[in-house]
């Protein structure tokens, strides 16, 4: 059974022992999704740990995850259930040579062994306690998000042939958007609400030493600085925590003790994606190694 | 309780949030989870039921704290502070130098306290700054703007910035290179912010004591950012709505191109129909399509940039760019009374901003006098480039149709109409104001395939839609 969260310190401690570090509006939806038993859209910007956030709460609750992947074109078919058809096929192959009536053929192929389910159905029917990621719900087109409705709101499908399956149990669902466009209303007014934010300076700190546990005090702090530096500028993509990660790895990695500008100008690399950020954040930071 | 929180729905919906019935039930049971005192947990669970819309936030987070500042675990009541701040006076007043010198006291406590950065005495001396300075008299009807303005003229942050950052630099905390001074001196800036926020909610606060939250909310009313008219925006405003401009034309960008893919289906694949028909024994089961090719529109673009429209014009051209990819080809022009074409400007820089102040400065556009005329600009564009026009072309004109008196010349958009594909005018001003005064805008009216009122964001996006669907 998946032990549940008490309280709202009891989920940011427990949120923390799997070095997931979130704060007090985090904490306080996912609390509630629990008491609510509501599913969360979590919105924020590329790489603020929106999936982190779903895989951490599985992990710390004991709970297996399952997760739909959302990408432009999926379907019923591959969200919800799909009838086996090629098993179909040749079950009613077989049976041409015993002559059963289709009555009795139409009962066996529209049963639950010709089912192939898929996350959504498999999370429905799980047993064990689950969390349902939904991932980047904004990918799938406005006419497909009508099918999450039922599950989201009743935690049941319902299937034609073999009628309504209920879950037994209602798990913690989250639902991650990069907001590339507005969801629907209907959606949105089924879900609790989190957005995630680029973290201020001390949280992303803890963060960095959290997740390179190398790194000492001083450098953590120059980088959580330099990174806040950075997104204050007008940028294309402001650098995501996970970059800012990635650059604390390698700060260590090439045995920088104390961050210069040239520093910055060398690895500038890892925090931006685009040619002009970098040039753009280079000229602010790093004038000296510009040239 | 139940009272505050409807009151508090209320005032949101007065603000403009669509809160539903299911949610505002929602909000109900979600406050049974969680204690009052617990401020951010509690603003986290009304924020998440009630507000679905991220550029939503900061008018609830206005309200709320209108709605729940009296809850606060701020000072523990005014007496003490009042008393404190009594015993101070008494004390400068002692030392010689009267008000003055309790300005400078408190301006050294707060120097003391932002170094540490110690929350607690911040927002103390929040308090006591707001009840020397402020002025505040019950019932006085003015806003809290103006309270503030007085408490952070006396505090002088300014000075009080210049002032840290010294003192680190005496404490030797600060190395001599310009990187380490920049993040300190941006360090110190996000420092005062939050302490200018202390000073605000404690005004916030004592107004709401004063007046009732209803009252107060009713003041603090703002538009949300994407009703913010871009002839009126303040300079917060503008910077707000420049942020929000590149995620919106991403986001437009995706839904368009996702749309346009989805619209027609291309023709039937024969081969790979029959390919996949084998495995239904030859039946033709699954008709496959080849992948539409649906054709891009080509934008030429042509706004006034004089005074009065000159943000309405940036803010269009720069949304436009950002939406370049959604077009195949995008050229621009600006004009007052002369026109220069500026898609060079554009092409050169990566950068949409820096090309749109280029765009302000380089652009040569005056040919008289410097007024607005739309006349010798449009007939200027039709001779140079009328022949460029072809059937895929969409023109959009930005502008109040304001021409000082001049001839407005309106055959040339006619002539322009006839080769192009579309010609769209874009109005920045109400539908009130449009042909009062010196404004044409029926005249060319007639002319266009249509003309838009474009105020805000809302707006502008919506007719973006349009056109890049052609």
């Amino acid at each position: 059974m998946a032990t549940r969260f008490e309280s709202v310190p009891d989920v940011i401690e427990r949120l923390r022992s799997v070095d997931y570090l979130s704060d007090a509006n985090i904490a306080g939806v996912v609390y509630l999704a629990d008491r609510l038993e509501k599913p969360v859209l979590v919105e924020g910007p590329a790489g603020v740990g929106k999936t982190e956030l779903a895989k951490a709460i599985a992990q710390t609750t004991g709970a297996r995850l399952i997760r739909l992947q959302c990408y432009e074109g999926l379907d019923e078919a591959k969200a919800l259930y799909e009838w086996n058809y090629k098993k179909q096929l040749l079950r009613i192959q077989a049976d041409r040579e015993h002559e059963t009536s289709w009555a009795v053929v139409e009962e066996d192929i529209f049963s639950e062994d010709f089912l192939l389910t898929r996350p959504l159905l498999e999370a429905i029917r799980a047993e064990e306690p689950i969390v349902l990621l939904i991932d980047e719900v904004d990918r799938v087109e406005i006419e497909t998000e009508a099918l999450l409705l039922e599950v989201l709101s009743d935690f049941q499908v319902s299937i034609p042939e073999l009628g309504t399956i209920k879950g037994t149990q209602r798990p913690i669902v989250i639902l991650t958007s990069n907001n590339t466009r507005e969801l629907s209303e209907a959606l949105k007014r089924r879900c609790l609400y989190l957005h995630i934010d680029y973290p201020d300076l001390d949280r992303e700190k803890e963060i960095v030493r959290v997740r390179v546990p190398e790194i000492d005090d001083e450098l953590a702090e120059q980088v959580a600085r330099v990174v806040r530096s950075i997104r204050e500028l007008e940028l294309k993509k402001a650098p995501s925590i996970s970059e800012t990660i990635d650059w604390a790895r390698t700060l260590l990695y090439l045995g920088k003790k104390e961050i210069s500008p040239e520093v910055i100008g060398e690895t500038l690399h890892v925090l931006l994606k685009y040619q002009s950020d970098i040039a753009k954040a280079r000229k602010e930071l790093a004038p000296e190694s510009a040239g | 309780m139940l009272d505050v929180l409807q009151g508090f729905v209320h005032e949101l919906r007065a603000a403009g949030l669509p809160v539903s019935m299911t949610e505002n039930l929602d909000a109900m049971r979600a406050v049974e989870h969680v204690d009052i005192a617990e401020r951010d947990i509690f603003k986290a669970a009304l924020g998440a039921t009630l507000v679905k819309h991220h550029h939503h936030w900061n008018a609830f987070e206005t309200v709320f704290d209108v709605y729940f500042s009296l809850y606060s675990p701020g000072v523990d009541g005014e007496e003490i502070d009042e008393q404190l701040w009594e015993s101070m006076t008494a004390e400068a007043a002692g030392g010689g130098a009267g008000g003055e010198m309790s300005r400078e006291e408190l301006a050294a406590m707060l120097l003391e306290a932002l170094m540490s950065m110690d929350r607690d005495e911040l927002r103390r001396l929040a308090a006591m700054a707001v009840s020397a300075f402020a002025g505040m008299e019950p019932g006085r009807p003015v806003g809290g703007t103006y309270y503030l303005y007085r408490t952070l003229r006396q505090l002088d942050l300014d000075d009080l910035g210049a002032r840290l950052m010294g003192r680190a630099r005496e404490a030797g905390e600060v190395p001599d290179d310009e990187l380490a001074q920049r993040l300190q001196q941006e360090e110190f800036d996000e420092r005062l912010r939050s302490f200018r926020e202390l000073v605000e909610a404690e005004i916030r606060r004592r107004l709401v004591a004063d007046r009732g939250a209803e009252a107060m909310a009713r003041t603090l009313r703002k538009p949300l950012p994407e009703d913010v008219d871009f002839m009126h925006a303040s300079r917060d405003e503008m910077l707000a709505l420049q942020r929000a401009i590149y995620p919106l034309t991403r986001a437009l960008a995706a839904r368009l191109a996702q749309r346009r893919r989805r619209r027609h289906r291309g023709h039937l694949d024969f081969r790979r129909t029959v390919r996949a028909s084998l495995s239904y024994g030859g039946v033709p089961a699954e008709p496959k399509f080849r992948d539409p090719h649906p054709s891009k529109p080509e934008i030429m673009v042509v706004a006034d940039i004089s005074g009065s429209v000159a943000s309405f014009a940036r803010f269009t051209l720069q949304f436009v760019y950002a939406m370049a990819s959604q077009f195949s080809k995008v050229r621009s022009w600006v004009f007052i009374d002369g026109i220069d074409e500026v898609t060079r400007f554009f092409q050169d820089s990566d950068d949409v901003t820096d090309a749109v102040h280029r765009v302000n400065t380089e652009a040569d556009v005056v040919w008289v006098d410097g007024h607005s005329d739309y006349g010798h600009a449009f007939e200027v564009f039709h001779d140079r480039h009328v022949k460029e026009i072809t059937p895929k072309t969409s023109i959009i004109l930005l502008g109040d149709a304001r021409n000082n008196y001049h001839a407005p010349q309106a055959w040339v958009l006619d002539a322009l109409r006839k080769r192009a594909k579309h010609l769209y005018w874009l109005n920045p001003e109400p539908r009130g104001y449009w042909d009062t005064g010196d404004s044409v805008i029926a005249e060319y009216a007639s002319h266009c395939d249509g003309v838009y009122e474009c105020r805000n964001l809302r707006q502008l996006e919506r007719f973006v839609t349009t056109i890049a669907e052609g």
